[in-house]
């Protein structure tokens, strides 16, 4: 596989043979933040492109087909409409808070984007304790969310924030079990480490059931983590309006409204890290020639790939099932994938302390 | 029928009996709460199902008709209550008796002004609070200078009024609280996704549990019942459309045949059978939306898609006999207005052919999923008594296994000699009425499956006067509308305009019985339970 870290540094050398030490980190740190704002938007508008062309054929419609091929253009066109509308300001709202909201939750889903695996050296950072970051990480969101349905000044926001604040304190619990299944079992929280462990057969494959009932319980966990359907009771449409984003107006609603979508990324995204070997091509043990040949399609495109897989299964389940109540929602994550977690957990515990995987 | 006379004499002397094809019996209101109770649990006449009030003003006097239907018996009987005060008008409400009666009396008061005395809810229904006057008295102010358009918000009040009758019979006024003083309430609506239309629950809730809902209807009251009284009949009939815009055809049917009864008019069988195709067609329609929009409720957002297309094609077949998707007017006194368009059994067969196929594929993706049975098994559980007490008729009180389909009660048109089943559940809650509507479907495919090739010919509209003037008297006919018994009450005094002309719509006890079914539930019921009852804002507005 290319080694993107020869690029990294190359780039790095070239740098620091002209200026100094701090301005070259400087420097890289814009860099890097231009790439990844440029990554983040343009993710964003792939999003949702794909999920308007996706729910529309599951809905025998066309979807966006106007601005642009295929009205590839739309999701720009909404980005433009979007920046230029007004942010509207509300009387009796704490005008602080409801501002600051929106960021919090875009920036929770960007600092997550620093550890994810984008291929073999292309990565922000890869320290020891990763996965530790990635889930301490995407927790500020809910604070953000919270605010912003307290701040608002508005019943059905408030409502809306109080059910995310459970939900998503909830369900952190089945995606952190399931995620430390899976370090268990790789024995490093290093994100590095996890997808080179995959080098010869994704986890999914090697873990055994433990690991497709990690899979599985995670896959539930993360779509209520992004408060999509069948668990967007936070912004039920038919019941709170909006939920918490009710009063947002502009480019303050586009931070939530993009920040799902990246989330919906993130959710996939870790998914494919823990379970599908990040941007590792697919490998299967002794097949020589057919990794040989797999390892040709470069890591960035697995990675995107497989994450978009299975953002596609998030978004099946959306745009099928029903919205779930909240007390079953709440007993469904506490009555059943908790305990079944913990299970799995000492199962995995188990199979990798008598060695009995692949 | 004249057992039920000879019961009523024997224990009330003071009655005065009518005869008709509905028993109508006058008492004095000092009795009328006894004669109520009697109606309503005496085993021999047992006329549980209140099916309407009507207000009205004589002139000399002003009062009641109460139109009581015994299920069990499959009888009606109108009661006349009437008092000679028009300053102050009083009655003896019966809210004790029948839940749905406080609401009925509500709208009485409303329009009339007068009062029923312990109705522990005594407030206007649709009209706002500061509105001078009771526009359906024939001595109302109708000028524009009364009642101005206001500039400013609505006036709301936190307090209902409870009327008494004191020792020395003088009237008391009590105020009381709606909610209790720290209730945290939501207001859900007009404007909301889920209320189908600009209607307002006031919802008082503890977390996501709901403690009482206030269901504050009227936003789009037009009037019609007061505007009626000033048009020639033929006239009257364009806003039977605009009641429940998706039973446009069963409501014009009935007033079509109160109409053509009062006058003594005979329509031709083809007629006959349009109008029954039409009244089936809009039932499948109806049901499809409802379908639709009820799953996108719930969320499941992609079963609206499934279900409008069946129901596009209907508007389709609609459109080219009627010339319109919605608000037909295609009914009119003495048959329908125009001949079927000539590919109309042709759409009808193809449309036959797709349904049983259709609501398969809904059983698929919808009523099999074990979260949409979690939502809706066992929420918003109606039991029948109840059912009749609320008078919530149609598929919801079939649900709750009420046979209440008028098609089979009391017949009317062609419907005696179609072979169909009426769908009855007994769960009662709102899957049931789910299903119930997902029968139905079946069912008015039936009808139309033995009609389509039947068509007979003759004339769709027989020759009828200009200017129709019936003689003096007064009728009541009920049909089965898409969302239950819709009835219509028509008073003629001997001129060319009715002079009162009430609806009886089934969704105005469908959105009164939201706020008993929910309470207890969390506010996501509150959704599912509206959305399952299925009313339609105009229809309770009118």
């Amino acid at each position: 596989m290319f080694d993107f870290s020869l690029f990294t540094n190359w780039i790095h050398s070239f740098l620091s043979s002209f200026m100094p030490e701090w301005l070259t980190i400087t420097t890289e740190c814009v860099l890097i933040g231009v790439a990844l704002l440029l990554t983040y938007a343009l993710l964003a508008l792939f999003y949702i492109y794909f999920e308007r062309k996706v729910c529309a054929a599951f809905q025998c419609r066309l979807g966006p087909n106007r601005v642009g091929p295929m009205g590839l253009l739309q999701s720009f066109a909404d980005m433009f409409k979007m920046l230029i509308k007004e942010l509207i300001s509300l009387n009796h709202t704490d005008k602080f808070l409801f501002a600051l909201a929106p960021y919090l939750v875009i920036l929770a889903s960007m600092l997550a984007f620093a550890v994810l695996p984008w291929g073999n050296g292309l990565q922000i950072i890869d320290f020891n304790i990763g996965i530790f970051f990635l889930i301490a990480v995407s927790s500020i969101g809910v604070l953000g969310i919270l605010l912003a349905g307290w701040s608002s000044n508005n019943k059905f926001t408030l409502i809306g924030a109080l059910r995310s604040g459970a939900q998503m304190v909830s369900y952190e619990l089945s995606i952190g079990l399931s995620v430390l299944t899976m370090v268990v079992f790789a024995g490093s929280m290093s994100v590095g480490d996890i997808v080179n462990a995959q080098d010869n057969l994704w986890f999914i494959f090697s873990g055994h059931i433990p690991a497709i009932i990690a899979f599985i319980i995670y896959l539930i966990a993360g779509t209520a983590e992004t408060n999509r359907g069948p668990f967007d009771l936070p912004e039920a449409e038919s019941e709170l309006t909006a939920g918490y984003h009710t009063e947002y107006s502009g480019i303050h609603f586009g931070f939530f409204y993009l920040a799902e979508y990246l989330n919906l990324f993130i959710v996939s995204g870790v998914a494919t890290l823990l379970f599908f070997g990040g941007w590792m091509p697919l490998h299967f043990p002794g097949w020589d020639g057919f990794n040989a040949i797999m390892n040709y399609i470069p890591g960035v495109v697995w990675f995107i790939g497989k994450a978009i897989v299975i953002s596609f299964i998030i978004i099946w389940f959306k745009w099928t099932f029903p919205r779930l109540r909240i007390d079953q929602m709440l007993a469904l994550e506490w009555k059943y994938l908790l305990p079944i977690n913990l299970f799995n957990l000492v199962l995995m515990v188990l199979i990798v302390v008598y060695g009995i995987h692949l | 029928m004249a057992d039920t006379q000879e019961i009523i004499a024997k224990l009330f002397p003071q009655a005065t009996f009518e005869e008709g094809d509905i028993l109508t019996v006058e008492i004095p209101d000092a009795q009328w709460h006894d004669l109520a109770e009697t109606l309503r649990d005496n085993a021999e006449l047992s006329f549980d199902f209140l099916m309407t009030i009507v207000g009205m003003d004589w002139v000399e006097k002003m009062g009641c008709i109460y139109y009581l239907t015994s299920t069990k018996y499959n009888k009606r009987i109108a009661v006349k209550v009437a008092t000679e005060d028009r300053v102050n008008p009083a009655l003896t409400s019966i809210a004790d008796l029948w839940h749905i009666a406080g609401i009925y009396e509500r709208e009485v008061y409303d329009f009339f002004g007068i009062i029923f005395l312990n109705n522990p809810d005594m407030r206007r229904l649709f009209l706002s609070i500061d509105w001078k006057g009771y526009p359906l008295r024939k001595d109302y102010d109708a000028s524009p200078e009364t009642n101005p358009v206001p500039e400013d918000n609505e006036r709301q009040s936190d307090f209902t009024q409870v009327y008494t009758r004191d020792g020395e019979g003088k009237i008391e006024c009590k105020e009381e609280r709606i909610f209790a003083e720290n209730d945290f309430v939501v207001n859900i609506g007009p404007q909301h996704p889920a209320t189908h239309g600009v209607l307002r629950f006031r919802t008082a809730v503890d977390g996501e549990t709901i403690k009482k809902i206030d269901v504050y209807m009227g936003y789009i009251h037009r009037g019609i019942e007061k505007i009626c009284e000033n048009l020639t009949y033929p006239q009257t009939l364009h806003f039977m459309d605009r009641l429940d815009y998706f039973s446009a055809h069963p409501y014009h049917h009935c007033l079509c045949m109160t109409i053509e009864e009062a006058a003594g008019i005979e329509i031709s069988r083809r007629a006959q059978v349009i109008r029954v195709m039409m009244d089936e067609l809009s039932r499948i329609a109806s049901h499809c939306l409802f379908i639709g929009t009820f799953c996108m409720d719930l969320g499941a957002t992609t079963m609206l898609f499934y279900a409008l297309r069946v129901r596009e094609q209907i508007l389709d077949i609609m459109d080219k006999t009627c010339g319109a998707r919605m608000t037909f007017n295609y009914e009119c006194i003495g048959g329908v207005m125009q001949d079927l368009a000539p590919d109309f059994v042709d759409d009808v067969k193809a449309l036959l052919k797709i349904i049983p196929q259709n609501l398969k594929e809904y059983d698929k993706l919808f009523t099999g999923n074990v979260i949409t049975k979690n939502r809706m098994e066992g929420v918003g559980v109606l039991g029948r008594e109840d059912a009749i007490s609320w008078g919530v008729t149609g598929p919801s009180g079939r649900a709750s296994g009420w046979a209440c389909d008028v098609r089979k009660t009391t017949p009317y048109s062609i419907y005696p000699e179609l072979d169909f089943e009426e769908v009855i559940r007994h769960e009662g809650d709102s899957m049931a009425r789910f299903k119930v509507r997902m029968g139905e479907i079946e069912q008015s495919a039936r009808i139309l499956e033995q009609l389509v090739d039947n068509i007979p010919e003759g004339e769709y509209c027989v020759k009828v006067p200009k200017v129709l003037k019936f003689p003096v008297g007064h009728w009541f006919r009920t049909v089965e509308g898409c969302r239950g018994t819709f009835g219509v009450y028509l008073e003629s005094d001997g001129t060319v305009n009715p002079y009162r002309l009430k609806l009886a719509t089934p969704s105005l006890p469908a959105a009164a019985v939201v706020d008993s079914l929910t309470r207890g539930d969390k506010i996501a019921d509150l959704i599912t339970i509206g959305g399952s009852l299925d009313y339609i804002v105009p229809d309770i507005d009118r």
